[in-house]
């Protein structure tokens, strides 16, 4: 256990998927309900609140937001924008404002009807064009968000020889562990082929090499370790947690090694741990390339070798590292920044052996890794019993 | 009647406004670091390397290399969708910085990484040049 001895007590999701009879708040109070239910606790028991922004509606001060219409009585409560590392950031921000003192309880709570506020035009084309890419020196060039990755795609099969039949084996695998999760957004197996077959969106990046939109939201509930034992759930433990930072925009980097080899790096050494320990890893897979470089930078495989690694099976279930078990953001679900939470909400899951079909067998350790921005901020969690 | 709709162009401030008026002006410049000589892009406030505050907007060669690249196929917005296929570009200039742009005078499936490239200046409206890169 970290030093600052915290335990993730609840876990929730809403629905996931199209869900559009239910706003964004709604979304994230189904999550909480469903948390609170898991922990044995009252909205009462919750004295801090951690969330993120979100796209589909402005909200002035979100955690203000969030707080007030759930009805927490917040003696801490924070507005955690890390992009699609966020997730990862509010348990390890929740585990640091318990430890400190300021509060006992803390709900993690992100999500939002991402597809279904606006058109479905709508709400892909506000996920494409997104505010990844510098308004003066990229937009005008006329990327989509998805181009940004390809460059990185591009730039590692250059330099390490990496396939589109690598790039594809990722978008199978975690489609595959979607199709043995009832909550997620796309379940119907694909293949290779399939992905390569499917449309060219940004050279090398296929449609089914790109996350897709989703209404949805999840939520943690965080206490101390202490506090944890006479819960309900059996308590996951933060183990270690590092962040991560390289640059803001792809056009200024060196596009194949991220922020995460100084986030994994960090994880492992305050947790005590290294890759060979992990049992699970739950990867973010906004692309398929993301998954490739951060397998590398995590320390799973040298640099230049995920491509290979992620062949044979190897990170599927049943396979040595099994990955993003429940179907991430290729296929599970991506409700834009709560879209790394379901990744955090796995891992417990995984760790409780309460995952169904796609458990792992006798899962300890879970690795949870946030990307955000153009592989640009990064946190890593190591969670475990 | 059809509808015009303008490729979305940039907004000069008080950070980058040196760069794109000379680039109107048919010539790229990057910010060079009076004290540690280092170039760098995109524009900080400080020098990366030194944290100088001493940067002065500097003429470059205007020669690079196609650092990555991707063909994009399916338009961001109406205003791109007359120009798929186009190559979004990441440029390295020989003073080191990358940059992102276009590749002009070039058909997309001919793009290569390591591809000589030399800049180029594509007029988007009466006040507003795009630096783009072509072969050498």
């Amino acid at each position: 256990m970290s030093n600052l001895k915290a335990a993730i007590v609840g876990i929730g999701e809403s629905r996931v998927g199209s869900v559009p009879d239910r706003s964004a708040l709604q979304l994230q109070a189904d999550a909480a309900q469903a948390a609170l239910h898991d922990a044995g606790l009252k909205m009462s028991d919750i004295d801090g609140l951690l969330t993120t922004p979100v796209r589909v509606e402005h909200w002035n001060m979100p955690c203000g937001v969030v707080a007030h219409h759930l009805g927490v009585k917040a003696k801490f409560l924070s507005t955690v924008d890390l992009a699609g590392a966020s997730g990862c950031g509010m348990i390890h921000q929740a585990a640091m404002a318990i430890a400190s003192g300021q509060c006992s309880t803390v709900l993690c709570v992100a999500g939002q009807n991402l597809l279904s506020h606006g058109s479905r035009a709508k709400a892909v084309k506000s996920m494409a064009e997104g505010g990844s890419a510098h308004p003066q020196f990229e937009v005008p060039y006329g990327p989509l968000v998805p181009s940004l990755y390809a460059l990185v795609a591009q730039r590692h099969m250059h330099e390490y020889g990496t396939t589109p039949e690598q790039l594809a084996e990722v978008a199978v695998t975690i489609r595959k562990h979607a199709s043995l999760n009832p909550n997620a957004h796309k379940r119907e197996v694909i293949t290779v082929d399939d992905v390569l077959k499917s449309r060219m969106i940004t050279s090398p990046l296929h449609i089914f090499d790109c996350a897709i939109v989703s209404d949805g939201a999840a939520a943690c509930i965080v206490t101390s370790a202490d506090r944890a034992r006479d819960l309900k759930a059996r308590p996951v433990h933060l183990l270690g947690q590092g962040y991560g930072l390289r640059h803001s925009h792809i056009g200024d980097t060196e596009l194949t090694t991220t922020g995460a080899v100084d986030s994994g790096r960090d994880a492992f050494r305050t947790a005590g741990l290294i890759p060979a320990d992990v049992d699970v890893a739950q990867i973010y897979d906004c692309f398929t390339i993301t998954v490739i470089v951060e397998l590398e930078d995590l320390g799973f495989c040298k640099k230049g070798e995920g491509g290979a690694f992620v062949e044979n099976g190897r990170i599927g279930l049943g396979g040595a590292l099994p990955i993003t078990t429940h179907g991430g953001l290729l296929s599970g679900g991506h409700p834009g920044l709560g879209g790394g939470f379901f990744h955090v909400v796995e891992a417990v899951r995984q760790i409780r052996g309460e995952a169904g079909a796609r458990q792992v067998k006798d899962a300890e350790v879970a690795l949870v890794h946030g990307n955000g921005g153009v592989i640009s901020i990064h946190c890593t969690l190591l969670l475990g019993i | 009647m059809s509808e015009v709709i303008e490729r979305p162009q940039p907004t000069p401030d008080a950070a980058t406004g040196p760069y794109w008026a000379a680039a109107h002006e048919g010539r790229l410049v990057m910010p060079r670091c009076d004290d540690c000589g280092k170039y760098h892009f995109y524009p900080h406030p400080l020098c990366p390397f030194c944290s100088s505050a001493k940067l002065v907007w500097t003429p470059v060669s205007g020669r690079a290399s196609l650092y990555s690249f991707s063909i994009v196929h399916r338009a961001p917005s109406k205003a791109f969708a007359g120009e798929v296929p186009y190559v979004v570009a990441v440029v390295q200039l020989e003073e080191g910085p990358r940059l992102m742009s276009n590749l002009q005078g070039c058909a997309p499936d001919a793009a290569q990484i390591g591809m000589p490239l030399k800049v180029a200046f594509r007029k988007l409206s009466e006040s507003v040049t795009l630096p783009v890169f072509e072969p050498q």
